[in-house]
C-alpha cells in the first residue's frame, strides 16, 4: 500500500529525514517509535504534503501513485488520512459542516454524488457513537474549547467518516488519559483493522500499542529508521529506553 | 462638497479619485430620522459606486444597519449617525475586495444626547492589489455621558500585495464614557488551511470556508442575515 524509499526531507533547509525506508502493506498495522527530534512527525508532515516539509529525494509510492506529487487535498481523497498531534482549532467552522465539506469534496473527487444531508448525519451519528462522542460536541466549532482527549476523540471520528485506506497516527495516544486512550484505541482498531486498511501509528509510548498490537516495530533515530521488530521491541524500548537499542 | 476631493482630505485619503472622478458630484445623503421609540432596519448590498446614508435616531430610536460592499472598481459607503437620548445604533459591515478594487465603509456616529449606545462591526476581506479601509469615527458631545460606543474593525488580507486601512477615531467631550475600539489586520492561518485541505478540502473551497467564519459575526442577528450571508458567499467564491 505504501513504499517509501530512501526519503530525505527538510524543513527550513535543516534535513531532518536521511533516506528512511518503509514499506506497509495492507492489512498491516505498523508503529514508529523514537527520541525526540527523530523525524517521527516531519515523517507524517511529509507524507500529508504540509507546506514547509520539503522532500530533497527519494519517493514514496501509495497504492500504485506518486504520493509526492499530489497536493494535501489530493493525498486525502487517494485514501491518506493524517491524524494530527495538535488537532488544529478552526472557529466559527463546526465539525458536522467541516466534515461533510471533507467527505463530500472526496466523493466529488472519485466522481461520486455527494451524501445527502440526511445520509451524513447518519453516518455522523454512528461513528460519534462509536467514539463515545456526544452529537452536541460536533455540532460546535472544530476543535475551538475542545480538551486534549476531546480533540483527539474527534479526530477518531473524523477519521471514521472519512473511512482512509492508509491512517497516520501521530501521536494521538499523547494528552490522553487512561479512559480516552481506550476508547481512541479502540476507534482505531474498529474503524482502520480490515484487511484492506492499513496503520502507521507514530508514538514515545507502549501504552497506546497495548490497545492496538502493532505487526511491526521501528525504531526512528536521526532520520532514518535503524531498527525492526515485532510487538516485543516495543516492550524492549520501554526497559531499555532508545539508548539501548540504538547502540 | 462642490470641488471633488483630494488625497489630502482625511475622508478620501484612501479612496480611487479616479473612479470617484466619474461618479462626481455625489447625489446628496439619504436623510433618514426614526422617531422616538421606533425602530429602523436596512440591508444594503453595494455593488459598487457611492451610497450615502444619514440616519437620525431620536430618544429611544433603535436603527440597525448591515451592509455588504463590494464592486468591480470602487465601493464606497458613507454613513452618518445621530443618536438622541437612549437611542441604539448597530452596524454591522462586510467588505470583499480583489483584483484593483477599491472598497470602503466611512462612518461618523455622534452621540449628542447622554446614555446612547452605539456597536459597529466590520470585517473586511482583501486580495490581489485591492485595498478595503475602514474609517470610523465617534464623537461624544458635551452632556452626553452614559454613552457606550464600541468599534470593532478587523481585516483578512488574502495577499501580501492587497492592503487594508483602519481608522477609528474618537473624539469625546463628555466625561462619563465607554468607548472601546479594537483593529486587526491579518491573514488566513496557514495550519488551519493545511488541516482542511489534510482531510480533502480543495484549497480554494478552504479558504471560502474559513473566511465564511471570519465575516459571519458582522451578519449575526440582521433582518436579512441569509440574504447578506448568501450574497456575501457568492462574492466570496467569486474572488478566490
Amino acid at each position: 500500500m505504501l513504499q517509501i524509499t530512501n526519503l530525505h526531507a527538510s524543513v527550513a533547509d535543516k534535513p531532518i529525514l536521511k533516506g528512511l525506508n518503509l514499506t506497509i502493506n495492507a492489512g498491516e498495522i505498523h508503529a514508529i517509535m523514537g527520541p525526540n527530534g527523530a523525524g517521527k512527525s516531519t515523517l507524517g508532515y511529509t507524507l500529508g504534503g504540509r507546506p514547509g516539509y520539503e522532500v530533497t529525494d527519494g519517493s514514496a509510492n501509495f497504492d500504485g501513485q506518486d504520493l509526492l506529487a499530489l497536493d494535501p487535498h489530493e493525498r486525502a481523497a487517494a485514501g491518506l488520512f493524517l491524524g494530527f498531534q495538535y488537532p488544529v482549532e478552526i472557529p466559527g467552522v463546526s465539525n458536522l459542516q467541516f466534515l461533510r465539506e471533507a467527505l463530500n469534496s472526496q466523493r466529488k473527487f472519485h466522481d461520486l454524488p455527494p451524501l445527502s444531508g440526511a445520509e451524513f448525519i447518519k453516518l455522523a451519528r454512528e461513528k460519534a457513537a462509536l467514539l463515545k462522542m456526544d452529537m452536541e460536541m460536533l455540532k460546535r466549532p472544530v476543535n475551538v474549547g475542545f480538551s486534549g482527549g476531546e480533540k483527539k476523540r474527534a479526530e477518531m471520528v473524523q477519521m471514521g467518516i472519512l473511512n482512509p485506506k492508509l491512517a497516520i497516527l501521530d501521536e494521538t495516544d499523547s494528552g490522553l488519559d487512561i479512559d480516552a486512550l481506550r476508547i481512541c484505541g479502540e476507534g482505531i482498531n474498529s474503524i482502520m483493522r480490515k484487511p484492506d486498511k492499513a496503520v502507521l501509528l507514530i508514538t514515545h509510548y507502549q501504552r497506546l500499542l497495548d490497545y492496538v498490537k502493532p505487526d511491526f516495530v521501528h525504531v526512528l533515530a536521526a532520520g532514518r529508521i535503524i531498527r525492526t521488530g515485532g510487538p516485543e521491541l516495543a516492550l524492549e524500548l520501554e526497559e531499555g529506553g532508545y539508548e539501548g537499542v540504538a547502540a | 462638497m462642490t470641488a471633488l476631493p483630494t488625497r489630502k482630505a482625511e475622508d478620501w485619503r484612501y479612496a480611487d479619485l479616479a473612479a470617484l472622478e466619474k461618479l462626481w458630484p455625489l447625489p446628496d445623503a439619504e436623510a433618514v430620522t426614526v422617531a422616538a421609540g421606533d425602530n429602523f432596519a436596512r440591508a444594503i448590498i453595494n455593488k459598487g459606486g457611492v451610497l450615502r446614508l444619514s440616519l437620525t435616531l431620536e430618544a429611544g430610536a433603535r436603527g440597525a444597519v448591515h451592509v455588504l460592499n463590494t464592486a468591480d472598481t470602487y465601493a464606497r459607503i458613507e454613513i452618518e449617525v445621530t443618536l438622541k437620548e437612549g437611542a441604539d445604533f448597530t452596524l454591522g459591515g462586510v467588505q470583499l475586495a480583489s483584483g484593483e478594487q477599491t472598497a470602503e465603509i466611512v462612518t461618523t456616529v455622534r452621540h449628542i444626547e447622554p446614555n446612547a449606545t452605539s456597536r459597529q462591526m466590520i470585517r473586511s476581506v482583501a486580495g490581489g492589489t485591492s485595498t478595503a479601509s475602514v474609517l470610523g469615527k465617534v464623537y461624544v458631545a458635551k452632556g452626553a455621558d452614559g454613552t457606550d460606543g464600541s468599534q470593532s474593525v478587523r481585516a483578512m488580507l488574502l495577499d501580501r500585495t492587497a492592503q487594508a486601512n483602519a481608522r477609528p477615531e474618537l473624539e469625546i467631550y463628555a466625561d462619563d464614557v465607554k468607548c472601546a475600539h479594537g483593529c486587526a489586520i491579518g491573514e488566513l492561518d496557514a495550519n488551519g488551511l493545511f488541516y482542511l485541505a489534510a482531510r480533502g478540502i480543495e484549497p480554494a473551497r478552504a479558504k471560502a470556508l474559513m473566511l465564511q467564519a471570519f465575516i459571519a459575526a458582522a451578519f449575526d442577528g440582521a433582518g436579512e442575515e441569509d440574504n447578506l450571508t448568501a450574497a456575501a458567499q457568492a462574492a466570496l467564491e467569486a474572488l478566490l
